[in-house]
């Protein structure tokens, strides 16, 4: 009994700063919804579309079969010397992770807004859960990519394999950066996500994804600004054994994420005061 | 004696009237804008910054103090637009406050809504789980209540079907199911009670009561439904436009807000209340029985007066029905029956509005009239109190007190009147 009393949460609520380490050790005091969120859209999802899980697969490979006839076959563009449909669909992998996690983050906070308005929870589950499910997919997409690396008879050196992990979450960082700095404009101005999809589009040219960093000459450390460059080209290094994997360019993306995720956890805390009012 | 477990302290809530809800700002506006009237931009900005109040703030709470102590079950009431929802937006953390602070000591659930989060697509089982954990619970809660939570809804049969497929009554007992096995030692409701057949009501009151009795839950309870705060609430507290009015034992409260409106209140308002644009000036209310007596044979008219000083559009003229419980029973403007939704225009001179109630409409009874002028979801130009007319109506026929109308929330008209005006 005398347990219990000391165990009385106490919750202040005053009006809100604009940053505390509270919003984090929050987050991680919800995860079970987290979970749950990420849970119910994999889940409605894969019960809406006809053919399921399959539509991950779907997606990325006649991605790359239109990509490996258009690009790598007419318009001739350069792989760095590997096959083109691999080459392509190393890219792809990454880049649908990134482009459909940020279209689904910007989106979320308006999505859910049944629930934003009637119950509290840290709100930076919402945009962390789109990232979640697009991850999910990703997983499942890569058996695609493993296949292919059996068919080329590609076999990753054990010790280029750790740098995997850490492109992962230089994506991860990257969509969920970018995602809140979007769900937070997104919020705030209604007509903001028609242009959306437009610049995510744009994003694709400056991500080497369908050609080689390679191919900018000298100018090809300006791509390594976009975190998504370093773990597209890192990540090629590592499985397909195009170069040695460039730690330096490793360290800039990862850099360069980190920035990102700050300046999105800024501009997300600075609407979330007041966006239970206007959406 | 124990700490209180909610203190509220000069608690305070501004709004903005461009953030209201619908009406949402468009990039493109606001570039236009900057580039039109830079200066207005920057004069604007600089006053947003400094916290100066724009003639677009005000104030949904304001200096609001009170404690609830452990165990008590306390009543919200108040009009529309008094602050009551804001008040529990507020504790439930959704939006936070402007001035002031709360501490709460306890675990707090917020039922503002049942089934919030629900997904049409998952089944019973999924959304039980799903929602459970939207509401905070944990997954090891839900598993040990799963089961009392499908039996209390009654629906075990229909577990793994969509809810989609649902009845809406299905629906909601599962969703008040679940709401009702959290276990916050705080629990805020907002109105849900009011879906819901009359059978499952009932049921969701005596749930509650038994929560309260039972475990010394606190419950802060708001709702329009008198009986309900009667049978619930030990305590209830009165809000009026942002500011705690009257606290206390819950009769009293409920009398003093009813006697107190009706009492201030007679059949005629003369005054001289408004704005640089609209002024009312009196507000009558008259039986069209041959001998003047109000009875519930006799229609009953009602005549707005006033003046127009300057040329207005979108602005409205109409009325809100209350019973003396305080219930909403009608409400409408004077243009609800011209065929278009153009705005219509005023042009400045007196006028005089008038609706009829027509005869065998209410029951037995005293009912209030509170106006409603301004400018639609944006202004209001009056308080409630100005313009506010009672008037009581006798039984001449019948039993008379079968009549009743249940209390809805939004507005649910028992008449719709026509609307006759001279000048103007």
């Amino acid at each position: 009994m005398e347990k219990a009393e000391a165990q009385i949460p106490i919750t202040i609520i005053r009006p809100k700063k604009l940053f505390s380490l509270r919003d984090i050790t929050e987050v991680w005091k919800y995860k079970e919804l987290l979970f749950f969120f990420t849970w119910r859209d994999l889940k409605v999802r894969y019960k809406q579309t006809f053919i399921g899980v399959a539509w991950a697969i779907f997606q990325p490979l006649i991605t790359m079969v239109v990509f490996t006839v258009f690009f790598g076959g007419l318009a001739k563009i350069p792989s760095d010397g590997i096959p083109y449909p691999i080459f392509v669909f190393t890219g792809l992998l990454f880049w649908q992770f990134f482009s459909t996690a940020l279209s689904d983050t910007s989106n979320c906070l308006i999505a859910n807004q049944a629930i934003i308005t009637k119950v509290y929870f840290p709100r930076l589950i919402l945009p962390l859960s789109s990232v979640m499910t697009k991850l999910v997919d990703f997983l499942i997409a890569t058996l695609i990519l493993v296949l292919m690396m059996l068919y080329y008879g590609f076999i990753p050196r054990v010790e280029s394999l750790i740098v995997i992990p850490i492109v992962l979450i230089i994506s991860f960082m990257s969509s969920v950066g970018l995602g809140l700095v979007l769900a937070a404009i997104n919020v705030k101005y209604r007509d903001v996500r028609y242009a959306l999809p437009f610049f995510i589009q744009m994003l694709l040219f400056v991500t080497p994804v369908i050609y080689p960093a390679s191919i900018a000459g000298k100018y090809s450390w300006m791509l390594s600004l976009n975190p998504m460059t370093g773990a597209i080209q890192s990540a090629r290094a590592s499985l397909l054994e195009t170069a040695p994997v460039n730690w330096e360019l490793v360290g800039i993306s990862f850099m360069a994420c980190l920035i990102l995720m700050f300046i999105g956890v800024y501009v997300f805390k600075k609407v979330e005061r007041y966006f239970a009012d206007i959406v | 004696m124990e700490n209180p477990i909610i203190e509220v302290r000069n608690l305070g809530k501004k709004y903005n009237i461009n953030h209201q809800q619908g009406k949402y700002i468009a990039l493109r506006d606001v570039l236009a804008g900057i580039f039109k009237n830079p200066l207005k931009f920057i004069r604007d900005k600089t006053k947003e910054v400094a916290g100066i109040n724009t003639k677009e703030d005000y104030w949904a709470l304001k200096d609001l103090n009170f404690t609830v102590n452990k165990g008590e079950v306390i009543g919200i009431i108040g009009r529309n637009g008094a602050g009551k929802s804001t008040l529990l937006k507020i504790l439930s953390q959704i939006t936070p406050p402007t001035t002031g602070e709360i501490k709460i000591r306890g675990r707090v659930g917020s039922l503002l809504e049942v089934g919030t989060g629900f997904h049409p697509e998952l089944t019973g089982r999924e959304n039980i789980r799903l929602n459970g954990a939207i509401l905070g619970m944990t997954y090891k809660e839900i598993a040990k209540k799963f089961d009392q939570i499908v039996e209390f809804a009654g629906i075990e049969k229909f577990l793994d079907t969509p809810v989609k497929y649902y009845s809406s009554g299905m629906y909601v007992r599962l969703a008040f199911s679940v709401a009702a096995h959290m276990e916050p030692d705080i629990l805020i409701i907002d109105e849900v009670l009011a879906v819901g057949d009359a059978e499952f009501q009932k049921k969701c009151l005596g749930k509650m009561g038994e929560i309260t009795k039972q475990d010394g839950r606190t419950i802060l309870f708001v709702s329009h439904n008198m009986a309900a705060i009667r049978q619930l609430c030990t305590k209830t507290i009165l809000l009026e436009n942002g500011k705690l009015l009257f606290s206390g034992n819950t009769e009293e409260v409920i009398q003093h807000y009813n006697s107190e409106m009706i009492d201030k209140t007679g059949q005629s308002w003369n005054g001289d209340a408004g704005d640089d644009e609209i002024r009312i000036t009196r507000v009558l209310s008259q039986s069209l029985d041959q001998e003047g007596k109000f009875h519930t044979n006799a229609p009953i008219e009602i005549s707005i007066h006033g003046t127009i000083l300057k040329m207005t559009k979108h602005m409205v003229i109409g009325f809100h029905l209350f019973s003396q419980f305080g219930y909403e029973l009608a409400y409408s403007l004077y243009d609800d029956n011209d065929a278009d939704m153009a705005p219509t225009v005023l042009k400045p001179g007196p006028f005089i509005k008038k609706f009829v109630i027509p005869a065998d409409t209410l029951s037995e009874g005293t009912y209030l009239i509170e106006l409603d002028v301004g400018i639609h979801n944006l202004n209001k130009v009056l308080r409630p109190d100005q313009g506010r007319v009672s008037f009581s109506l006798s039984n001449v026929n019948g039993i008379g007190k079968r009549f009743s109308v249940p209390q809805k929330q939004g507005y649910v008209s028992v008449f719709r009147p026509r609307w006759s005006q001279q000048n103007n």
